[in-house]
């Protein structure tokens, strides 16, 4: 059963709305829109439905519209034309009582650059929705902890925004949004604005509460991994329209037209997948303070025949192996750099893996991913593997 | 040039506007000129009746903590304030303080509020800055003369003509600081369901805290320079010694009041941005 029905939804900026809708009716284009009228096409005539427990992607390029299209559900941005309808009520038609209601229990957003207010604690920041609905403060704090709990921040309470990584800002933010526990989530770019890793981390973690909460999620996305990982459906966007809606599956076997075609056919994985995407977090020793006996101990510990060494910022400096370690501890050597080696293979986070493949062969260590110098990751023979076959999520819990 | 243009009697409207006022709203005035400027005055003598190495403790202690147990205005309030003692100005003072204090406020009640009312309507908008610009190019002397006319001479009216001319910063801050709120922020108060008020005072007040703050510093130094001028109609204070020592082209008792209010100024100055500094 579907829990939000969007039907013909529209925004035009500008001032000459009607004439442009006229031409938006006889077919006109964006471009020829802002020609005539100076008006610009945000949202055409844009209709799906979603379900009950789904999570749906609006994807597509910046300027699609989608950062519009969402906030036209939850009328941040008034429709010009169209409707929302929310378990049978219209959004675009309500009075603000109504509207206000319909936010504060049905619709919760998160956001890009997480939203929070600086100058409330975590547990501030997470009780807002249910402190502007005029909930007992008792109760509302021990609704916000639980919610905090859930995404794992549940030590932070006292602390500010500004004192945790993006990462855990931003599940500040999803906690915010599931305190006043909505059916709706709608999610806008929420991962955008987080390193490779951490949003794989998200992405994994949203669809592990998903299994468990089974609330219906509008998640925005340019990036076509993100959506082809989340998705249950995806919608494509292009100019304001929505040019096609169906599972990953659908859209990758099936593309509707040409423009999707081409955002589709780059889906041979080995060109669409980088070096940051298939790569795992590194074991290290830090140079500063570790000696070979450490190394050698991290290196039995995990099962590795060499390990990474960084310094004190995560720079790269080079790697040991398991047996120059063992002889430098026979010597009685302590320090690491006697041992170094730097013939290290290093590629940067936006590599292609299909650039990567050649080197994959010839290395007897993981390939390093780096940022500038700082290790960001590493990858190793069967994880590459595993990622070019398109089996599905790379793991990145080595 | 344009001979065929008769001249305009502005300055006749104006004064027949000013006389209309008066006469139309004595009503409000004398009230405000007689029970206010009691009160105002009772202030100041309270204040003056202090003795003074007490008030000296307050401020040399507050300056102390106020800036982070940091020795250097403290150390300078005491030596300032002992000078002004010495000088035999201590009395103008407490009553130039008094001014400002009551300007300021008055500006705040009002400025803070209209910077609201700004930075949600750009009709409003539209309407305030010109008169906003009005208000402080204006040369300060020209708001005395009605000044006078409403409320005759002495504290009030100097207060009167202060609120006109130090008002304008904290509305141009508060309606800045609410307006620089990120649209993020803004629009996540939106999606939670808050309500305008929830919205204003659960995220932007206290979001531009820190912008409103600076402009009531402003305020407060405008105020301060003005209650100097307003010594010519009367109001008594610092402003009183520099007047009569131009009058009699004494240089060094000229030179006398015009360093205590200098000194006056930077400690409330120091006072003020300490406040909205601090995180």
């Amino acid at each position: 059963m579907p829990v939000i029905e969007v039907k013909g939804l529209s925004k035009v900026f500008g001032k000459n709305v009607k004439d442009s809708l006229k031409l938006l009716d006889e077919g006109k284009k964006k471009e020829e829109i802002l020609q005539a009228t100076g008006d610009t096409v945000g949202v055409n005539r844009v209709s799906f439905e979603v379900n009950q427990g789904e999570v749906f992607v609006i994807m597509g390029l910046s300027g699609s519209g989608k950062s519009t299209l969402i906030r036209l559900i939850n009328r941040l941005i008034e429709p010009t034309e169209g409707s929302v309808m929310v378990d049978g009520e219209d959004l675009a038609q309500m009075d603000k009582e109504n509207l206000r209601r319909v936010r504060r229990e049905k619709l919760s957003m998160v956001f890009q650059n997480f939203g929070l207010f600086p100058f409330r604690t975590i547990l501030e920041n997470a009780e807002y929705g249910l402190e502007v609905q005029g909930i007992e403060k008792e109760e509302r704090a021990k609704k916000a902890k639980e919610a905090l709990e859930m995404v794992g921040l549940g030590s932070y309470v006292e602390q500010y925004p500004n004192q945790l990584s993006g990462g855990m800002q931003q599940r500040v933010g999803l906690a915010r949004a599931l305190a006043n526990d909505p059916e709706i989530l709608l999610m806008d770019e929420a991962f955008s604005a987080l390193d490779p890793l951490i949003r794989k981390d998200m992405q994994d973690e949203l669809l592990e509460l998903q299994d468990s909460m089974h609330k219906t999620i509008i998640f925005i996305t340019h990036d076509l991994d993100e959506a082809l990982r989340i998705g249950d459906r995806i919608a494509l966007m292009k100019d304001g329209s929505i040019v096609q809606i169906g599972t990953p599956e659908e859209i990758l076997t099936n593309p509707a037209d040409e423009y999707v075609e081409r955002f589709v056919e780059d889906v041979d994985r080995s060109k669409v997948l980088t070096a940051s995407h298939i790569m795992h977090r590194p074991e290290t020793v830090n140079i500063e303070k570790h000696g070979p006996r450490v190394a050698l101990e991290r290196m039995r510990e995990e099962g590795l025949s060499s390990i990474y060494v960084v310094d004190g910022h995560r720079n790269l400096k080079g790697y040991v192996t398991a047996d120059d370690a063992s002889d430098a501890r026979k010597k009685e050597i302590k320090d690491l750099n006697e041992i170094l080696r730097t013939d290290v293979p290093k590629v940067p986070l936006d590599k292609p893996m299909q650039e990567i493949i050649e080197m994959i062969y010839d290395t007897p260590v993981p390939i390093a991913v780096v940022d500038g110098e700082k290790l960001k990751g590493i990858i190793i023979r069967g994880s590459f593997l595993a990622a070019l076959a398109g089996e599905g999520e790379v793991k990145s819990d080595v | 040039m344009f001979d065929f243009i008769p001249e305009i009697p502005v300055a006749d409207w104006v004064d027949d506007l000013t006389d209309w006022i008066v006469e139309t709203f004595a009503f409000i005035f004398d009230p405000l000129k007689n029970e206010f400027g009691d009160f105002i005055e009772w202030i100041a003598d309270m204040l003056g009746a202090v003795p003074p190495f007490i008030i000296m403790l307050l401020v040399v202690v507050g300056a102390f903590f106020i800036t982070g147990k940091k020795f250097g205005l403290a150390a300078f309030s005491l030596v300032g304030l002992i000078f002004i003692e010495n000088q035999g100005l201590w009395i103008e003072l407490m009553s130039t303080f008094t001014l400002v204090l009551m300007a300021s406020l008055l500006s705040v009640i009002v400025g803070v509020p209209v910077g609201i009312l700004m930075s949600k309507s750009k009709v409003a908008e539209a309407i305030i800055l010109p008169i906003l610009d009005f208000m402080q190019t204006m040369p300060a002397f020209v708001y005395l003369i009605p000044a006078v006319a409403f409320f005759s001479i002495g504290m009030v009216p100097g207060i009167f003509a202060s609120l006109i001319f130090a008002t304008p910063p904290t509305v141009r801050f508060t309606n800045l600081g609410i307006r620089q709120v990120s649209t993020e922020l803004k629009e996540a108060a939106e999606a939670f369901g808050s309500t305008g008020a929830q919205k204003l005072f659960k995220l932007e007040l206290p979001m531009a805290k820190g912008t409103i703050m600076a402009g009531i510093n402003q305020t407060v130094m405008l105020a301060l320079s003005m209650v100097v001028i307003a010594s010519m109609i009367g109001a008594p204070g610092l402003g009183n010694p520099v007047v009569s020592a131009l009058q009699r082209a004494q240089a060094g008792a000229g030179f006398v009041a015009g360093i205590s209010i200098v000194i006056l100024a930077i400690i409330m100055d120091r006072y003020t941005q300490s406040i909205y500094k601090k995180k």
